[in-house]
């Protein structure tokens, strides 16, 4: 029975601790049992408050879920609980070394837009290697993940921010080439 | 004490919760039977009332099969496909009006009006005859009356389409208690007696509109992973499609344009409907059509009709992909398929689902059933007849709010499970400002004129403070029914903030209450009637206790005389039983009652000594 509001900490909703690397099966278990026990339809019957009470708590749920059982969302989620800003970093955070890249593959994009279809073959070459740097940086980011879990350490999330901001770019990118290219 | 207390106790016995599927074409009402969902018959012995409602010049409107009839005989009175009218607005439905032969109402701007026969009805007002139908249907069938039912929507359906399915519930004196998404509904029908874990794809193309939605089945959750579709896109445009065709063929042959004449166009129509319903069986048939002593036959082949309907057919492709790509699933992970509408008997919709998916599709359930059978199952959950059973379902649009230079800013995405919820802080922009206007919308798109309008909330007397002081927050709740809720909050204060609603679309909730009202006015007769049925359940009751309690032992510890007194109590009620005031039910049962006290104390009593001697007592 839901008597009360529920707890608006998105780990807690769960019963489970504020950590980065998670057990998604355990997430996804706790998802169903909570939902058994809180989702509106079970509530059809109560009085007014219980349903609002069930309806407040299963929407909290559901975000939760959505949240939670994502990676990028759960890490966005624990850094901006941290007071980190997580507002739109691009370009800020490019790596050096990739900045040559970067701008070739712009180009090559710009020309394959145009019908350049030496330019397309670029594309694709380009994105292969940019695809490769993001499971790189999704290896990285589990580390992390695993690093904060142990110590809690302040710097381990600046370097996780870092690590986010860097994937975002990286990520526009290759939805660009991937929309060029179909 | 009475006997009907020893026997029932005083077990408050949940109100009995109907499922109906209100379609395009047809609509159908089933109920939990024990364990399984049943549909019900009409009077005619079919489960199937056809969206049909037809508006004589005197009496009452014609609804269902007797109303279909009237489609050729007084096509100007007479409404189908209504449900391509719900929660829209005229500007929207230009290419079907063009189609139908009912008359547009002016000041039809948020709500279509709809003239008939004189009459003005809004698609609301009609689609509540059905369910007036079928709530009649419900009642006959199952000797009690019905105030409680699960809806079933197309899940594409937009909060304002939602909210004038609820509407027309609301007209037709039921309570609403859940709106529930057509595919999902067959996900649950199917899901009673097959795979208890697995990824499932529903196709649903039924008259008027189309949905696809994936479920991740686990253990009894029915967890929709995404939905997509179209709300119009359905077998009605294979039918307009023929229509036209035939139109321009009897043009050419006969040298007249018979678009025009809505007697004709609806014979025709219904002739094509007959050419189409045999193409998914045959070869090949021949369109008929007599009309003022002319005679026109064509032969149409399925191959011509596959060449013809292939475009619409293709349509219902990208919302699949789409809806795939949202489900991070991949054809290969798709378990089943399952078809759904009436529409999928069209073979070559059952070849593009097959080659879309890989799979051979489920078709072992009655497609036109399936919803209606899974909104009983629906309506066991919410009743607790149903308890190992949830639906976790999706909003299948983004919802946002308009901010600088008409950009929508998405507070709530599309797929997001239900209930969702969003908040977003507002405040003034001028010192002193009173008013803040809020303009909800949704869709995918970024710019405002893009999506659909939903609704404008006013949020009204704040505070008289300098720019940028007042903080207000909104909260934003999709509930379980796809159903947009709006509070405020005044930051500064605690204070619950009032709003003002103007949707788009749609009835305000004053046009509604006229409409209950309207109908009130005609529901004295049911009225009657209802609690005529009401008192006779309850007659069933005690009779039944009193022929139980008259096989117990203490019935031989009574009186000749009070053993006469009980008999001739029986036949009384008997009497009034089969009468048609419901009143003398009710002093019936009271005397009944009252012959029967000793009985009753005497098992009470034998109860209570076999319960000291600790025996049982058996039921």
């Amino acid at each position: 029975m839901v008597s009360g509001p529920p707890p608006s900490d998105y780990f807690a909703i769960f019963g489970i601790e504020k950590k980065l690397a998670l057990d998604l099966e355990d997430l996804q278990r706790r998802f169903y049992s909570n939902s058994r026990e809180w989702h509106p339809d079970r509530h059809a019957r109560a009085s007014a408050q219980q349903l609002a009470w069930a309806e407040e708590a299963s929407a909290t749920l559901n975000d939760a879920w959505r949240v939670l059982r994502d990676p990028v969302a759960r890490a966005e989620y624990v850094l901006k609980g941290e007071g980190f800003d997580i507002g739109e970093q691009r370009g800020k955070d490019v790596p050096p070394e990739l900045l040559e890249e970067v701008f070739e593959l712009n180009m090559a994009l710009e020309e394959a837009r145009e019908g350049d279809a030496n330019a397309k073959s670029e594309v694709v070459r380009a994105l292969a290697k940019f695809e490769g740097l993001l499971s790189e940086i999704d290896s990285e980011r589990d580390t992390l993940f695993v690093e904060y879990d142990a110590a809690s350490a302040r710097d381990t999330l600046s370097r996780l921010r870092a690590l986010l901001n860097r994937r975002k770019y990286l990520q526009n990118l290759v939805r660009d080439a991937r929309a060029t290219l179909a | 004490m009475s006997l009907f207390q020893i026997d029932f106790g005083n077990e408050e016995t949940p109100h009995r919760v109907v499922g109906i599927d209100l379609g395009t074409t047809n609509s159908l009402v089933a109920f939990m039977d024990l364990t399984a969902p049943k549909v019900i018959p009409g009077a005619d012995g079919s489960p199937i009332v056809p969206s049909v409602v037809s508006i004589p010049e005197h009496g009452e409107p014609i609804v269902g099969a007797p109303a279909v009839a009237r489609l050729i005989t007084d096509p100007e009175s007479t409404i189908y496909s209504v449900k391509r009218l719900m929660g829209r607005g005229v500007a929207d439905v230009q290419d079907e009006l063009k189609l139908f032969p009912f008359h547009i109402a002016p000041g039809s701007e948020s709500v279509i009006q709809l003239e008939l026969g004189g009459k003005r009805f809004t698609p609301p007002g009609i689609s509540a005859q059905v369910l007036r139908q079928l709530k009649r249907n419900a009642e006959a069938h199952l000797g009690e009356s019905i105030d409680h039912a699960v809806i079933t929507v197309p899940a594409y359906f937009n909060d304002a389409q939602r909210q004038a399915t609820k509407d027309a519930g609301r007209i037709a004196g039921l309570q609403v208690m859940r709106l529930l998404n057509e595919p999902t509904a067959a996900a649950l029908a199917y899901g009673l007696d097959k795979r208890q874990n697995g990824i499932v794809a529903v196709y649903d193309l039924g008259g008027g509109t189309f949905d696809i939605s994936i479920l991740k089945l686990h253990d009894g959750i029915f967890e929709v992973l995404a939905t997509n579709g179209d709300t119009h896109l359905g077998g009605d445009d294979f039918d307009n499609l023929l229509l036209r065709v035939a139109l321009e063929d009897i043009a050419t042959e006969w040298g007249l344009d018979l678009s025009m004449d809505p007697v004709a166009v609806q014979t025709l129509r219904r002739a094509v409907i007959d050419a189409k319903h045999q193409l998914s069986t045959l070869a090949a048939t021949t369109v008929a059509f007599h009309y003022q002593g002319r005679s026109y036959r064509r032969e149409l082949t399925r191959d011509v009709f596959e060449r013809l309907i292939t475009p619409i057919v293709d349509r219902t492709l990208a919302p699949c992909r789409n809806c795939m790509a949202d489900a991070g699933v991949t054809p290969e992970q798709i378990d089943e398929v399952v078809l759904v509408g009436g529409s999928t008997r069209v073979p070559l919709v059952r070849e593009a689902v097959r080659v879309l998916f890989k799979a051979e599709p489920h078709t072992e359930l009655n497609p036109d059933e399936v919803v209606a059978l899974g909104a009983a199952v629906q309506a066991g959950i919410l009743s607790g007849h149903v308890e190992d059973k949830l639906l976790l379902d999706v909003t299948p649009l983004s919802l946002g709010i308009e901010t600088m230079g008409g950009v929508v800013s998405k507070l709530i995405h599309r797929n997001s499970t239900i209930p969702a919820t969003a908040s977003e802080t507002f405040t003034t922009a001028v010192d002193g400002q009173r008013n803040v206007l809020i303009h909800v919308v949704q869709g995918e798109r970024e710019m405002v004129r893009d999506c659909r309008s939903l609704a404008r909330f006013d949020l009204k007397d704040i505070d008289p403070l300098p720019a940028g002081m007042a903080k207000i927050e909104v909260r934003f709740l999709i509930d379980a029914n796809g159903i947009l809720n709006v509070s405020a909050k005044d930051l500064r204060t605690g204070k619950e903030h009032s709003v003002e609603v103007k949707p788009s679309y749609g009835l305000t909730d004053e046009q509604v209450e006229a409409m209950i009202l309207e109908s009130f006015a005609k529901a004295e007769d049911d009225f009657n009637e209802r609690q005529v049925r009401e008192a006779r359940v309850e007659a069933d009751r005690i009779l039944n206790a009193v022929d139980k309690a008259k096989g117990d032992d203490a019935y031989l510890e009574l009186s000749e005389e009070e053993r006469a007194r009980v008999d001739n109590g029986i036949a009384e009620l008997l009497l009034a039983y089969h009468g048609e005031n419901h009143r003398l039910i009710l002093d019936k049962m009271e005397a009944l009652n009252k012959a029967t006290m000793k009985l009753a104390e005497l098992m009470m009593n034998s109860a209570v000594r076999g319960a000291l001697k600790g025996t049982k007592i058996d039921q």
